[in-house]
């Protein structure tokens, strides 16, 4: 298992084997709040990086959540439908929403680790 | 950018509680604590909940005939609300649209209080001063908190509390008398659909008065987020999305405050549009609106007819955590304000099967009358 990488919309990515899981940090969960509903991409759906492709509700607002690099879609977290919950009780574990299978897995070099990350959010 | 932003009395205190504190109507308000809105609403419908409403403008309105006077800005009948007793009320523009909607209470033959939105005070105040006359004095009273405690528990906390006058309130009783030894000014009512009160107290006690309620093993602080979903659950407006300067009564189905001799008066800002409305019937109407599905629909979000034809807008719209699902308001045309109408919401580019449903979507549980007869 490969180390996590984070974006500045606050996903994190981390590649196993072949295939790249996409979920929202710790820090994500807590600013949306509880959590209550998630739409998730298609399987097969070709995303490009930085672009929307899930969307995480809370009570209070909508927010996107973008691929955090290119790839196909491979799998979806079919778990947050029943209980998106999850997002908030287990965000870097049960809480995934979909798996990738990259593009260009070099493109992951591009995103922070977990020390660039927590500076990161020293700064907002 | 920043701005400056007030504070309420209890501020420390939310900080104390670990609130996240976000802008609203000015100040900084406590959208939710470390809970989180759906613990909060779920302890709100259970026991009770604890929200500080002190950004709530609150005015005394004093003077010789003051209920004839105050009627000159809205359609409720104040002349026959008895010393003690509180109404919703909506102070309406010469349009026959609502300026804000209020609380107002009788505290004596000459003496109303009246509970504004934070947002609206100013204009409210403005409102008040051009159409009253001069004997009437207009007194926003800015020294002072409002402390809702909202929840089926929220009687027996205030007993527990010394609050004997206050417990033994009809729904939407009023009375100046004392609540853990404060001073206070106590109504039954809120903005949940449960039982409860709003109390008002000196700013310096505040504090003390929260603290000493949230001691019960029954109350939690609950911020503006549960506030929200509690009163989408219990159909009541938000002013500024359901109602505004723009909606009528009529269209808002708000005439049940209207007063009975007021209609036959038409003595009132805006009764044109409104008696027009009440003979022709509205071009559109408030409803509730359940979307299928799990997917909140928010305020802005397009309501399509069955054609596909744009039909009306949700004015509110959350997860409804005691409903179970996603709730919503809007506007649509009276053809379609049937409940059961089925309707699309355009969601994100795709179009969402929803429902007319009735308001609320749950029950309003306030305190049935004491007395019997």
């Amino acid at each position: 298992m490969s180390e996590m990488k984070f974006t500045k919309d606050h996903e994190w990515i981390r590649l196993d084997g072949d295939v790249a899981t996409v979920g929202i940090t710790d820090h994500a969960q807590t600013a949306l709040g509880d959590v209550v509903f998630v739409e998730l991409p298609e399987v097969g759906r070709m995303v490009a990086a930085g672009e929307a492709c899930a969307v995480v509700e809370s009570v209070k607002a909508a927010s996107d959540i973008y691929a955090p690099i290119s790839g196909k879609v491979v799998e979806v977290n079919h778990a947050l439908s029943d209980n998106p919950g999850l997002v908030n009780a287990s965000p870097l574990e049960e809480g995934w929403f979909f798996r990738l299978e990259p593009s260009d897995a070099a493109e992951l070099e591009a995103l922070m680790d977990e020390t660039a990350y927590a500076a990161y959010l020293e700064t907002l | 950018m920043t701005e400056t932003l007030l504070a309420t009395p209890l501020e420390s205190l939310h900080r104390r509680l670990g609130a996240r504190l976000v802008p609203f109507a000015g100040y900084a308000m406590p959208v939710q604590y470390p809970a989180g809105i759906l613990a909060e609403h779920a302890h709100c419908r259970a026991k009770a909940a604890l929200f500080d409403v002190s950004h709530m403008g609150q005015v005394l309105v004093e003077g010789p005939g003051a209920a004839e006077a105050l009627e000159r800005a809205t359609p409720a009948d104040l002349v026959a609300l008895p010393p003690g007793r509180q109404r919703y009320a909506l102070l309406t523009t010469d349009s026959g649209g609502v300026l804000d909607d209020a609380m107002i209470a009788r505290l004596a033959d000459d003496r109303f209080f009246l509970v504004l939105n934070a947002a609206r005070k100013a204009v409210d105040l403005g409102r008040l001063r051009t159409l009253l006359p001069h004997a009437i004095t207009v007194t926003p009273l800015e020294d002072r908190a409002l402390i809702a405690l909202q929840g089926p528990a929220a009687e027996a906390v205030l007993a527990r509390a010394g609050a004997q006058a206050a417990v033994a309130l009809p729904f939407l009783g009023v009375a100046e008398t004392t609540v853990a030894g404060v001073s206070a000014l106590v109504s039954r009512s809120g903005y949940t659909g449960e039982d409860g009160f709003e109390i008002s107290v000196a700013a310096e006690d505040a504090i003390r008065l929260a603290e000493i309620l949230l001691a019960d093993a029954d109350v939690a602080p609950a911020g503006l987020g549960a506030r929200d979903s509690l009163r989408l659950e219990a159909g009541l407006c938000l002013y500024g999305n359901d109602i505004d300067e723009t909606t009528s009564p009529v269209e808002a189905g708000l005439v049940w405050t209207i007063g009975k001799r007021r209609r036959l008066a038409w003595d009132f800002p805006g009764a044109e549009r409104i008696r027009r409305e009440l003979d022709e019937g509205p071009a559109r109407l408030r409803v509730g609106i359940v979307p299928e599905g799990r997917q909140p629909a928010r305020s802005g979000t397009e309501v399509v007819g069955p054609d596909g034809t744009p039909i009306g807008i949700l004015t509110s719209g959350t997860f409804g955590p005691s409903f179970g699902g996603p709730v919503a308001m809007g506007y649509v045309a009276t053809a379609f304000a049937r409940d059961g109408t089925p309707v699309e919401l355009s969601l994100r580019g795709r179009l969402v099967p929803a429902r007319i449903h009735p308001l609320p979507f749950v029950p309003h549980r306030y305190k049935r009358s004491n007395r019997t007869g």
